[in-house]
């Protein structure tokens, strides 16, 4: 019962402190970004005390195990960044939409057609590893592209609000897949025939023998590798610099020469691109074929990923870690207490860290224009 | 003695380590019209915040008939002034379009019977505040059909029928017409002779010299001096406003024209329902500023857009340097050498979210591109904005603060700094020291005058008739999409071309 009171006590003082601490941005906003993150993470902590202690078991002892079962031990660790991996893929490909003004909520529907690209692609090519695992990849980042710019191209055209067609689009692609994937798939499943060797990601596990029996896989190579790209292309390059110009001031890059349709559509095939890589890890590194619902929800856990990192890729690097951690989390403490805490806390931290930062009032403002 | 109306005393005020008001005081009796003058940035706006209470001083107090306002939120602050009878008339109307003007000024403070909504009483008010003052507007308009004289007069309105007995005006005038500030200032003054206080901020001095009484000048957030304005002289204010030795002249050399370089040839330009621009013709020569005047609205703005490549020629060609340029993209003429100084520069011009460097660099990628457009020389970037800070005086002179947080001023330096920069064959700029102090304007008019004198086309719109005179070889008057008349200043006596361009402006013929 005390618990109860601090928390109902304690979590609206750290609400605000987090968000004064975003106002002041004392330090700088990327100091201000931390603080953030840190003070939703207490809060979220809070909330989910109330919660276990409503199931009758103490919030320390599960966090400890929680814990313990991530980042108490090597294989917990690999496993945190083996479901990281996809998840900042995802908040990535949404960031880069994101600094260009553009909502992408078809993440899941990019990815699924990456990944099959992916796995039909690694199951029928042959030739030397080093050959065909770029064109596995690069058959993803194809895939996904192209619905993502069909909606950029309504978007640049005829006006289409993206957040409807990419929404939209997801259930083509769902549709799709339920029509072409039993034309496909080993028979009596919902997968594919696995990709040839030459295809596959090395687990991590074949240098590092301490890794043995983790998913782990050169997966998260090509998401630390991507964050750095995307980083550079943002704030290095031209055509980021002009993609930046036209999410921050439509009209002003405009007159300044930008072809503004060019620009979102460009945005939304490099979104899209990047979420037709989500899949690399699973399919390639991991269970070596496509399987329906394999993401789970990653396209959209990405707008999280995103909104919590700032939308600044070493950002949604290490809020997808946070998340990852959460998500590898829930299966230490199912013994305890229902795994479904877990997905409280996420959402907790979630709803603090958007309340509080001034990132996720464009973000809303984006979707009021719907 | 009765106390004053409004007495500050010493109020302070710091946003992260920019002091916006430091120890500002200054007092307004009963019946005083009284102006608080100073440049874009000078810490006007935050004091009408402190006034107000819209924001809480650091320290400092404001008094109101002698009793101090107390109230610890913004909230509460506001809600104290506005009970002791402080109303404020805002720059940017506050007002519902669909709503009729009596609905707006009830807004908040609905009268009720019996659980209804009754405007009868409220009508009565505002057509007995009407009469009284010479606020003639109709109570059942709706507030979408009025002009913006009628508009500001709802808020005056509003703010009366709410009891205020001081009245603070920011920047009344600037979207009025000279008629309509006529009007304002009659109104003004009516309010003052019925007892009530106008505190007027402004940063034009011929309004402070012709309605006030009192006046207060603030520099770099501090109280510079307070005049009886009948003791002083508009040159004196501005020297007090600017800092000493502040002032840029304005010098052109009128040296030989070249040949023609931006050549508008018979250009119509449909907008929505009507043309906005119908068979416009002229011709810019090299080292040639030809200045557009006219009432806002007769198609100056479209003519800049479409001759900038942003709104599409229904007919006519417009040729750079001989070249057909009237097809190009807005991308291609900037290549071309054709630049723009945008008209609204918070929309088109700056990306206000982009820091100063950053906006130093729209459309202009291509100068800091390197290794194939894989990136851009950052080192280089620096380096000119420097320059540009440096040659335009930009405060605070920091690459590296968002636009945004600079003042009107300062962001149209950096406007007109990153559109001179690359020494353009031709420029266009639209209004290009509206709403901008004194000292920044010297600089941007100094600047422009420069580039022409190095042999640059320039295409001037301005409502600034003074600036037109100071500036331009030639002047065109737009009138409904037409032009309706040319005028060569030098040529002219001196003042005259005021009166001559406002005939032609109004339509005479």
């Amino acid at each position: 019962m005390k618990l109860v009171a601090v928390v109902v006590v304690a979590a609206p003082l750290l609400f605000a402190f987090g968000r004064r601490l975003y106002r002041e941005r004392r330090g700088g906003p990327l100091l201000a970004q931390v603080w953030v993150a840190l003070s939703a993470t207490l809060l979220s902590l809070l909330v989910g005390s109330m919660l276990i202690l409503a199931v009758g078991s103490s919030p320390l002892e599960v966090y400890r195990l929680l814990l313990a079962g991530t980042w108490g031990n090597l294989h917990g660790i690999s496993q945190v960044f083996f479901k990281a991996t996809p998840l900042a893929l995802a908040g990535l490909s949404f960031t880069i939409a994101f600094r260009a003004g553009l909502f992408n909520i078809g993440i899941e529907g990019q990815l699924t057609l990456g990944a099959f690209a992916m796995a039909l692609t690694g199951a029928y090519v042959r030739g030397p590893s080093w050959l065909v695992v770029p064109l596995c990849l690069v058959a993803g980042a194809v895939a996904g592209a192209v619905p993502a710019a069909l909606a950029g191209l309504f978007k640049a055209t005829r006006g289409a609000h993206e957040v409807i067609t990419t929404m939209m689009l997801n259930f083509v692609v769902r549709a799709a897949m339920v029509g072409v994937g039993p034309l496909v798939f080993v028979r009596e499943s919902t997968h594919t025939v696995p990709i040839l060797a030459a295809a596959e990601l090395p687990r991590l596990s074949l240098y590092f023998p301490s890794l043995h029996g983790s998913a782990l896989n050169a997966g998260l190579l090509i998401a630390v590798v991507a964050a750095l790209l995307v980083g550079w292309l943002l704030w290095r390059t031209p055509l980021g610099f002009s993609l930046r110009a036209v999410g921050l001031g439509a009209d002003a890059a405009e007159a300044s020469g930008v072809r503004t349709g060019r620009a979102i559509i460009t945005a939304m095939a490099l979104s899209g691109a990047m979420a037709g890589l989500v899949g690399a890890s699973f399919v390639l590194g991991y269970k070596r074929y496509y399987e329906d619902g394999f993401s789970g929800g990653v396209g959209f856990m990405g707008i999280a990923v995103a909104v919590l990192g700032g939308a600044r890729p070493v950002g949604v690097l290490v809020a997808a870690l946070a998340l990852g951690t959460l998500s590898e989390g829930g299966l230490c403490i199912n013994s305890v207490v229902p795994k479904e805490i877990v997905d409280v806390l996420q959402a907790t931290v979630i709803f603090a860290a958007v309340a509080m930062t001034p990132l996720s009032r464009r973000l809303f403002r984006l979707a009021e224009a719907t | 003695m009765s106390a004053d109306a409004l007495d500050v005393r010493a109020v302070s005020k710091r946003y992260g380590d920019c002091i916006a008001n430091r120890d500002v005081s200054f007092s307004a009796a009963r019946g005083e019209l009284h102006a608080i003058v100073g440049e874009n940035g000078a810490g006007k706006s935050t004091l009408m915040h402190l006034l107000y209470g819209t924001e809480p001083a650091d320290s400092g107090e404001v008094r109101l008939f002698g009793t101090l306002r107390r109230g610890r939120s913004a909230t509460e602050q506001v809600a104290a002034s506005i009970a002791a009878g402080l109303g404020m008339v805002h720059q940017h109307f506050m007002l519902v379009p669909s709503l009729t003007v009596v609905e707006n000024v009830v807004l908040g403070r609905e009268p009720v019977t019996a659980g209804l909504l009754s405007l009868d009483t409220a009508i009565a008010d505002l057509q007995k505040l009407g009469a009284r003052y010479g606020l003639d507007v109709d109570p059942l308009a709706e507030v979408s059909t009025l002009s913006v004289g009628e508009a500001q007069r709802v808020e005056i309105l509003k703010v009366l029928w709410r009891g205020a007995e001081i009245l603070i005006l920011d920047e009344p005038t600037q979207i009025l017409t000279p008629t309509e500030v006529e009007a304002l200032f009659a109104i003004l003054r009516e309010l003052a002779a019925a007892g009530k206080t106008v505190i007027l901020v402004t940063h034009k001095l011929d309004e402070v010299m012709a309605l006030c009484q009192k006046v207060t000048v603030m520099r770099a957030g501090e109280v510079v001096a307070t005049h009886l304005v009948a003791e002083t002289t508009p040159k004196q204010l501005a020297a007090e406003m600017v800092g000493e030795g502040n002032v840029v002249e304005v010098t052109r050399t009128h040296g030989e024209l070249g040949e023609p370089r931006l050549e508008l040839d018979k250009i119509v330009v449909r907008r929505q329902a009507g043309i906005a621009v119908d068979g416009v013709s002229l011709t810019v020569r090299a080292g040639e500023i030809v200045g557009v005047a006219g009432v806002q609205g007769n198609g100056q703005t479209e003519l800049v857009l479409a001759v900038a490549g942003l709104l599409d020629l229904s007919s006519g060609k417009i040729r750079l340097s001989q070249r057909d340029i009237s097809r190009a993209s807005s991308g291609k003429r900037r290549a071309l050498g054709l630049h723009h100084v945008a008209e609204d520069r918070h929309q088109r011009g700056l990306v206000l979210d982009f820091t100063v460097e950053e906006n130093l660099m729209l459309g202009r990628t291509a100068t800091y591109s390197r290794w194939l457009g894989l990136d851009l020389d950052r080192v280089r970037l620096r380096i000119d904005c420097e320059e540009v800070i440096r040659h335009f005086d930009v405060r605070p002179p920091r690459p590296e603060l968002s636009a945004r947080s600079l003042s009107g001023g300062n962001q149209q330096k950096v406007l007109v700094g990153r559109e001179l920069l690359d020494s353009p064959q031709a420029l266009l700029c639209a209004q290009p020291t509206r709403g901008v102090d004194l000292g920044a304007a010297a600089r941007i008019r100094a600047a422009i005058a420069a580039a022409a004198d190095a042999g640059c086309a320039v295409l001037l719109v301005s409502t600034e008739l003074e600036e037109l005179e100071a500036l331009c070889d030639r002047v065109v008057v737009m009138r409904r999409g037409r032009l309706v008349g040319e005028l060569t200043p030098k040529t002219l006596q001196p003042g005259t071309l005021r009166q001559r361009l406002g005939a032609l402006m109004a339509g005479a013929s």
